[in-house]
């Protein structure tokens, strides 16, 4: 009974701890005031300012593309490389393949970004691409740092995936690609969808790597929003904090409803 | 039947990726942390020079340079000191909500574990924001502590390194309690029914038998945190100060602000080996673990 109690309280404060940030952000994107921290009143102000924003909308909007894009493309090299480390037995220097496609997961940003910046700087010079940094030096970073969260998911499931099946298809003449297309990638779909949209999400969310291979005509929401908020508070800044958030967490909800599905 | 070329097509495909744009970044910033640094565009002189017959052309300079000056050297100990301060805190919360949340009925243990997850899939950027709207002086804490009567003045709680390790903290929360929930699920329960039969207390049942089977959840959970916080970035410069200088906020200016490409490249270099020999010996550790334990 006691141990019951405790482990009710350590339960409720976690998630006390976890989410009380957030409420707090959402209540105070409907104060009126300008000066975020003092209450003078309910209202949709900032949402009404927010949404005539050009700047952050314009941001958002190539936020969004670039994500889609960057989830698109790291979703079918790290299903490719999931598939890889799991199915194939001869791969070239393994450990190099293991080393590249799992570093990303804890590398700090901010050395992925110099490095993506003094490459593309680098190529420039070699040949003359890119001649400048925007959307795709974003794109292509992304893309990179994203390919080793999907093929950790991919990983991860076929490894618990049942090979019987695959083995029985190609038993009733199935060829390799046929197996491939009709068996083994539908059933791991939740998974591919799962890693599409954290991909998606990391993409969205990135600030730091964006920040060192942006160039002209690609400031995404995350720069945006950080030079906002670098130096104090705006109230603009609570209002899209609490429509991100809720989308986010709508993601956050699917991503699991996709991952935990076929599971068991 | 097995279909060589498609073999070939899933493998190499994102091989060419990775090598291409991650290897060769990782190459290019080894090669211009040993460039001979110059004034110009770009400021530091190629390693191999052809003018007066064939001349390779590096220096270990940019190394002497950063460990010989305590700047560097201080904030790269500062970020360490920060990472040992944040993966304790995130062990100390992380480790009893995991636990609990593992040793929950099934269908509570799903429920809490999305709960406790789905906060990292909101914006990092806008959780760090949060928190900056919370520790104002007069923000909700400050609102609080006065009502109360524990102080009367507002307590200065944003831009030290106090209110850094709080966002960390918060923001690496889940990063800590995966791994952990996922070795605890795993464990048997029994166990723990079992050594308080033969006589142990809660005390020693935790010290001899819940943690050595969990250790593998801990180092992959702290290093999940601890190796990100070195380098981090956002969280000192939104909720910091100017009482502590980091690792990441050093690289940062060295590259944007003075304009020393292989001073920020030796410094990016040595945050690497730093950070990927923890993951190498983890690796070791885990897998004689996993033979010991046939897992």
């Amino acid at each position: 009974m006691k141990s019951n109690i405790i482990k009710s309280i350590v339960i409720f404060s976690g998630l006390l701890f976890l989410y009380f940030p957030i409420l707090v952000l959402i209540f105070y994107s409907f104060n009126e005031n300008k000066r975020v921290m003092v209450w003078k009143g309910f209202s949709l102000r900032w949402y009404n300012e927010l949404f005539n924003n050009e700047q952050i909308i314009e941001a958002f909007i190539i936020s969004v593309k670039i994500a889609a894009l960057s989830a698109t493309f790291a979703t079918i090299l790290g299903v490719m490389i999931g598939y890889s480390l799991v199915r194939i037995s001869k791969i070239p220097f393994k450990s190099l393949y293991i080393f590249l496609s799992s570093t990303p997961l804890v590398l700090p940003e901010l050395i992925l970004g110099l490095s993506m910046l003094l490459f593309f700087i680098s190529l420039n010079n070699l040949v003359g691409f890119p001649s400048s940094r925007g959307q795709l030096t974003i794109f292509i970073s992304h893309v990179t740092f994203c390919i080793a969260f999907v093929a950790i998911i991919i990983q991860a499931r076929l490894t618990d995936f049942n090979k019987n099946i695959e083995e029985a298809a190609m038993d009733l003449g199935y060829n390799y690609t046929k197996v491939l297309y009709r068996i083994t990638l539908p059933i791991i779909l939740p998974s591919i969808i799962a890693g599409w949209l954290l991909a998606f999400t990391i993409s969205l969310d990135d600030l730091v790597v964006a920040s060192f291979t942006t160039g002209p005509g690609a400031n995404t929401l995350p720069i945006v929003v950080f030079s906002k908020v670098r130096l104090g508070l705006s109230p603009e800044v609570n209002a899209l904090s609490a429509i991100l958030m809720l989308a986010l967490l709508i993601i956050g909800i699917i991503y699991f409803y996709f991952n935990k599905k076929f599971k068991h | 039947m097995k279909n060589k070329f498609f073999e070939k097509y899933f493998v190499f495909t994102p091989y060419f990726w990775l090598v291409l744009f991650f290897f060769i970044p990782l190459a290019i910033i080894f090669k211009i942390s040993i460039s001979v640094s110059e004034w110009g565009m770009p400021p530091y002189q190629d390693i191999f020079l052809f003018d007066n017959g064939f001349k390779i052309n590096t220096t270990f300079e940019n190394y002497v340079y950063i460990f010989s000056d305590y700047y560097y050297i201080g904030s790269f100990i500062n970020s360490l000191i920060l990472a040992l301060i944040s993966t304790f805190f995130c062990l100390l919360i992380g480790f009893p909500l995991a636990f609990y949340i593992a040793t929950s009925n099934i269908k509570l243990r799903n429920i809490l574990l999305v709960l406790v997850v789905i906060p990292f899939w909101s914006s990092f950027l806008l959780r760090v924001y949060a928190w900056k709207i919370i520790l104002q002086n007069n923000g909700i804490i400050n609102v609080i502590l006065i009502n109360l009567g524990i102080t009367s003045e507002p307590l200065q709680l944003l831009y030290n390194q106090y209110a850094v390790i709080m966002g960390i903290v918060y923001t690496y929360l889940p990063l800590m309690i995966l791994p952990l929930y996922g070795y605890l699920n795993k464990f048997d329960l029994n166990l723990i029914e079992a050594s308080k039969d033969l006589g142990l207390n809660r005390f020693k049942t935790f010290f001899k038998v819940i943690l050595p089977l969990s250790i593998p959840g801990v180092i992959a959970g702290s290093l999940l945190v601890f190796i990100p916080v070195v380098g981090e970035f956002i969280i000192p410069e939104m909720l910091g100060g100017s009482d502590r200088l980091y690792y990441g906020k050093i690289l940062w200016e060295e590259f944007f602000v003075n304009r020393n490409w292989p001073g920020a490249s030796a410094l990016a270099f040595t945050g690497i080996i730093i950070l990927v020999l923890p993951i190498i010996i983890f690796q070791i550790i885990y897998s004689r673990w996993s033979e010991k334990n046939e897992i």
